[in-house]
């Protein structure tokens, strides 16, 4: 079980799927996944239709709220942690756990970067008057890219989990999958990011 | 049990044979990752390029569309017909795809008409 210690020699091809518990975890992160779609499809099809909606004479549109430079910098930051993650799943192949764990806590600080600017942007709009509670527009924004802020939080607290609780632990058949599974987490919130910043930042600065 | 798998040692060929083949994808991510920034950039600059609307709304789009089909099957593996059930797993992301595509439809035609 989890006390066989491999060497990179006897380490399997696809560690994350030697075992039948790593072939489970690997459909059931992405049957997850699939479920994941279906919830932003609603929230984003929400924000479609109740984009620049609200009171009468309301003051704030997309086109005067969003800014692309920062969008631009966040979309940065999330791709490259998307690389990074890549990266752990590389050494988590050739058996080299200290790449992984080197890669996941870059993964895991350009993740925070990412949160920290999300949130920065979140007060700016709260400050400018622009609340959940303002109008149509406002709790549509607020609640899909809010959404995908909540599954970045959870992506950090699961990623760091891993790193915390696996540090003594060394690499093993019992370990590999979750690590697995919690790369293939995080890629799809990057997939979630294209929409939104396509959608929601570059869409709304069009008007 | 759930944990337990056959161990084996490979022959020190098989051994360079694999690592050889790892370096070499891990290539090819890097590659696909320069092009999702290079699509990105793209993506951007149309925009602040400030064409028509009606030019920059579909590219853009479409853009996005090139873009996750690369991260679904280069860095979330989808490509990799040997990982166990990517044929259920290709079924529900595309029908997740097909229903996604129905919400908009329904609720932006709610709208419109």
């Amino acid at each position: 079980m989890e006390e066989t210690k491999f060497t990179p020699q006897t380490w399997p091809d696809k560690p994350e799927q030697a075992t039948m518990e790593g072939k489970n975890k690997f459909v059931g992160i992405w049957i997850f996944i699939c479920s994941d779609i279906t919830l932003f499809a609603s929230v984003f099809a929400t924000y479609l239709s109740l984009k620049d909606k609200g009171p009468a004479g309301m003051e704030f549109s997309a086109a005067s709220l969003f800014e692309l430079p920062l969008a631009f910098v966040m979309t940065m930051l999330l791709l490259t942690s998307s690389l990074t993650s890549v990266y752990a799943m590389y050494h988590l192949k050739n058996h080299n756990f200290k790449g992984v764990q080197i890669w996941m806590s870059i993964t895991v600080l350009l993740g925070l970067g990412f949160l920290a600017l999300e949130i920065y942007e979140f007060y700016h709009y709260v400050h400018l008057g622009f609340g959940y509670t303002q109008s149509a527009f406002s709790s549509a924004f607020f609640t899909l890219v809010g959404t995908h802020g909540l599954h970045v939080v959870i992506g950090l607290v699961w990623i760091v989990c891993l790193i915390v609780r696996n540090a003594r632990r060394g690499l093993s058949l019992y370990n590999a999958p979750k690590y697995y599974a919690a790369s293939i987490f995080w890629h799809f919130i990057d997939v979630i990011w294209v929409f939104i910043f396509t959608v929601v930042y570059l869409m709304g600065v069009l008007g | 049990m759930g944990h337990d798998t056959q161990v084996q040692a490979k022959s020190k060929k098989q051994y360079e044979y694999d690592r050889h083949h790892n370096a070499v994808h891990m290539r090819k991510q890097v590659i696909n990752f320069a092009i999702m920034i290079f699509l990105t950039f793209l993506a951007f600059a149309v925009v602040v390029a400030d064409f028509s609307a009606y030019f920059i709304k579909p590219v853009i789009l479409l853009l996005a569309g090139v873009q996750v089909v690369l991260q679904l099957y280069s860095f979330m593996h989808m490509d990799d017909k040997k990982a166990s059930h990517m044929g259920v797993i290709s079924t529900f992301v595309w029908f997740g795809a097909v229903i996604a595509f129905t919400m908009f439809l329904t609720f932006l035609t709610i709208i419109w008409w």
